[in-house]
């Protein structure tokens, strides 16, 4: 018992996402929650998982809380599902898209936050192009105010790696003996970041991420992830595949050559999901660039649970916003 | 003015000098150790008992900020800073708006510091006009107007013919060319140094290889033309191999490092902490701890603050954004202590690097304590504890990776000329 304490207390120090208690006071990042608030979201998502099944999907929640959708960076199916999320728990919710001059950025976060504070918002739901955004954000909100990160940058984008985990748990419940791909641009990739993270805190013993070195960051091993160059090989035996999604300004950073030699090598086709288990499943964060990242074939294939995934996000979201709105500030 | 400072230990590694002592001062020299000139009556008595007197440190990495970016730090808010930091002589990086590239700028800065009179300003002049890396400068005009090297402050010439040119151009009249080594392209966009901190946090990573293919083209053209090359703000491990390596050869270069990356590891950016935003980046364990040998053994010549005030609001970004840079003149000697102690270098040995070491490189005479020298003097206590805190610091730049850290050292007087110009009790 005394030791448990002593842990809240050491993560509460360096964790600005729990409360003095080691609740949940903002979702920032994967990174460094215990895996019992893990597991308290997934639990609380499996039991919001019926909720749009019902002739009224909603429940009251959040009902007289204010949401707030802030996004500096366009997203139209992250914004969408939060809102979703949002209202199925009852919540008033206003989504802005905050356009920004590179010059201001952050005057215009902070300011922005400031007045919608003042308009007795209880929640922000943020997403940013750099890493660091909610952070920041959450270091300087009032301290009733919750902070959800949406995407940072490259950093961390936590509800998409909890729907991911989530996807596995209900397709995959043994998280002790599975074999985790995941490929492409992990360089640039929050949702790769915050799937490992998720993976290794739920107990996952081989994550593999499979990539060419211009699209890994150094030492990314030491995330605790096996690395492959070779995509033959590191779909050998996985049980899960997940995909990520190739920007198109790759191959201007000289990145890539082009989008075709990347679907030569490392998209995702019938004969290379072959080299998987025959009962992996096949995820994608979306949106999906057919023919680059991933085939057609495979994506609309049996294995794939590309559409489930974008199910359970909202179950996700709503059990992440649940848990806040229930937390004491 | 006659002052007569009581029981101090003088520490003056070039006197060879480190014992208790006292020391009088008149009409701006040093007039006696030991024993007072023959009718000598002070004015004041300073009572030094526990602390040491020192020749006044010689920083030669300050943003002042002036001209251009008064909203950040004055040259009266910084420069009583560095009094307060025992600092009696500075360089200033030509990053100013405008920036020092002609001559005028450089009088009217050095007049306004002299009438001032703090601390002596020794500015140091673009090397290329604008320090856009195209055309050069007047260096021999601006020499005559005061600055002591020429330097491109954070910015790189990315065109080598330019490079060599100006390198060739300096070495000519003898002047010391000084450049921050890292290869611009490889550094584009980056913020943070390129290993496992800037994999987690999805930052963009600087690679070591910025700063080593810099400092190779860099110690090749010098060598070539004959230029003086000072390397600012080491920040690799590879570097300081090179650097040793080029000296063992018999090249004349010398190298800097800052008090940041002598203490702190890209570790420290912790949850996007933006005032551990700092060029060069912090780096890896490894290299923090091979810049701290590298000041021990004499491969690096001096430590500087790397003194660059910052406003609030340019740190209130995500990490990328906010503005590099940390505030540094008051910090400069308790970090020095703490690395000597550190490391285990005797004191004497220590203040080398902040005293007489770092003049040489900018070629003015090395502050002593030998009698008719200028007194140009720092008394501190070595053991005086103080928290970091924007409270605690007189410059106008708060922002640091060591605020709540405490310190260890305190000065308590600064002389220039010998006029007190910074008495602890009077804060």
């Amino acid at each position: 018992m005394e030791v448990s304490i002593l842990n809240w207390k050491t993560a509460d120090m360096y964790n600005p996402q729990l409360d003095k208690d080691g609740n949940l006071k903002h979702l920032l990042t994967i990174e460094g929650l215990p895996k019992k608030i893990l597991n308290q979201i997934l639990d609380t998502a499996e039991s919001f998982v019926g909720v749009a099944e019902r002739e009224v999907k909603k429940v009251p929640l959040l009902r007289g809380k204010t949401v707030c959708n802030l996004f500096f960076e366009n997203s139209t199916r992250t914004r969408t599902t939060f809102e979703i999320a949002a209202k199925r728990l009852s919540a008033d919710v206003i989504s802005l898209n905050v356009s920004t001059s590179s010059q201001s950025k952050g005057e215009t976060i902070l300011d922005t936050i400031n007045n919608l504070t003042a308009m007795h918002a209880d929640m922000f739901v943020v997403r940013h192009a750099q890493s660091g955004a909610a952070h920041m954000i959450a270091k300087h909100v009032a301290p009733h105010i919750h902070v959800i990160n949406a995407g940072d940058g490259r950093h961390a984008h936590p509800t998409q790696g909890l729907l991911d985990v989530f996807t596995i748990r209900h397709y995959k419940p043994d998280m002790h003996n599975l074999k985790v791909a995941i490929v492409g641009d992990i360089l640039h990739s929050r949702v790769a970041r915050s799937e490992i993270h998720a993976l290794t805190t739920l107990g996952v013993p081989e994550i593999r991420v499979i990539a060419p070195k211009t699209l890994l960051p150094e030492q990314v091993e030491k995330l605790g992830v096996h690395v492959y160059h070779d995509v033959n090989q590191g779909l050998k035996d996985v049980d899960v595949v997940m995909m990520l999604r190739l920007q198109n300004e790759r191959m201007a950073g000289a990145m890539l050559p082009s989008s075709q030699e990347f679907f030569k090598t490392y998209g995702l086709t019938p004969e290379k999901l072959a080299l998987a288990k025959p009962d992996a499943i096949v995820m994608h964060p979306g949106p999906m660039n057919r023919g680059v990242e991933i085939d057609s074939a495979v994506a609309d294939g049996k294995q794939s649970v590309i559409l489930p995934q974008v199910t359970y996000g909202i179950a996700v979201r709503m059990a992440v916003m649940s848990i806040l709105a229930g937390n004491p500030s | 003015m006659k002052i007569h400072i009581k029981h101090g230990r003088l520490i003056d590694a070039t006197q060879s000098l480190d014992r208790v002592a006292d020391i009088y001062i008149a009409a701006g020299k040093i007039v006696g150790i030991d024993k007072a000139p023959d009718g000598f009556q002070a004015n004041q008595v300073i009572d030094a008992t526990g602390c040491v007197v020192s020749p006044g440190l010689v920083d030669i990495s300050a943003r002042l900020r002036e001209p251009g970016f008064e909203y950040k730090a004055t040259l009266e808010s910084e420069l009583t800073a560095a009094a307060r930091g025992g600092i009696t002589s500075l360089a200033c990086p030509p990053d100013t708006d405008p920036v020092l590239d002609e001559p005028g700028l450089v009088e009217m800065l050095k007049h306004r510091a002299k009438q001032l009179n703090l601390v002596h300003v020794y500015p140091l002049g673009a090397l290329t006009q604008k320090l856009l890396g195209r055309e050069i400068t007047e260096m021999c005009e601006l020499t005559e107007a005061g600055c002591v090297g020429f330097s491109q402050a954070d910015t790189a010439i990315t065109d080598t013919q330019v490079l060599w040119r100006a390198m060739q151009y300096a070495a000519t009249f003898g002047l010391t060319v000084w450049l921050r080594p890292e290869e611009p392209y490889l550094a584009n966009n980056g913020v943070a140094h390129d290993g496992e901190v800037a994999a987690r946090l999805g930052l963009k990573g600087i690679p070591a290889a910025a700063e080593t293919l810099s400092i190779y083209q860099l110690l090749s053209i010098a060598k070539h033309t004959g230029a003086k090359l000072h390397l600012c703000r080491l920040s690799t491990a590879e570097g300081v191999e090179m650097v040793r390596a080029a000296k063992r050869a018999g090249q004349a270069v010398s190298c800097d490092v800052s008090i940041n990356h002598l203490h702190l590891t890209d570790m420290d950016i912790a949850y996007f902490d933006s005032n551990a935003h700092l060029k060069p980046p912090l780096r890896s364990q490894r290299d923090r701890d091979a810049l701290r040998k590298g000041l021990s053994d004499g491969t690096i010549d001096a430590v500087c603050s790397d003194h660059t005030p910052v406003d609030d609001d340019s740190k209130l970004y995500p990490f990328a954004e906010a503005e590099a840079g940390a505030t540094g003149l008051e910090l400069l000697l308790p970090l020095t202590l703490k690395w000597a102690h550190e490391n285990k270098v005797e004191l004497a040995l220590a203040m080398q690097s902040l005293t007489h070491k770092p003049a040489q490189i900018l070629g003015i005479p090395a502050p002593s304590l030998a009698i008719n020298s200028d007194a140009d003097i720092c008394i501190f206590h070595p053991e005086q504890a103080w928290t970091v805190s924007a409270q605690s610091l007189l410059s106008q730049g708060k922002n640091t990776p060591f605020l709540g850290y405490e310190m260890l050292g305190r000065v308590t007087h600064t002389l220039l000329h010998g006029q007190i110009v910074f008495n602890a009790q009077h804060v």
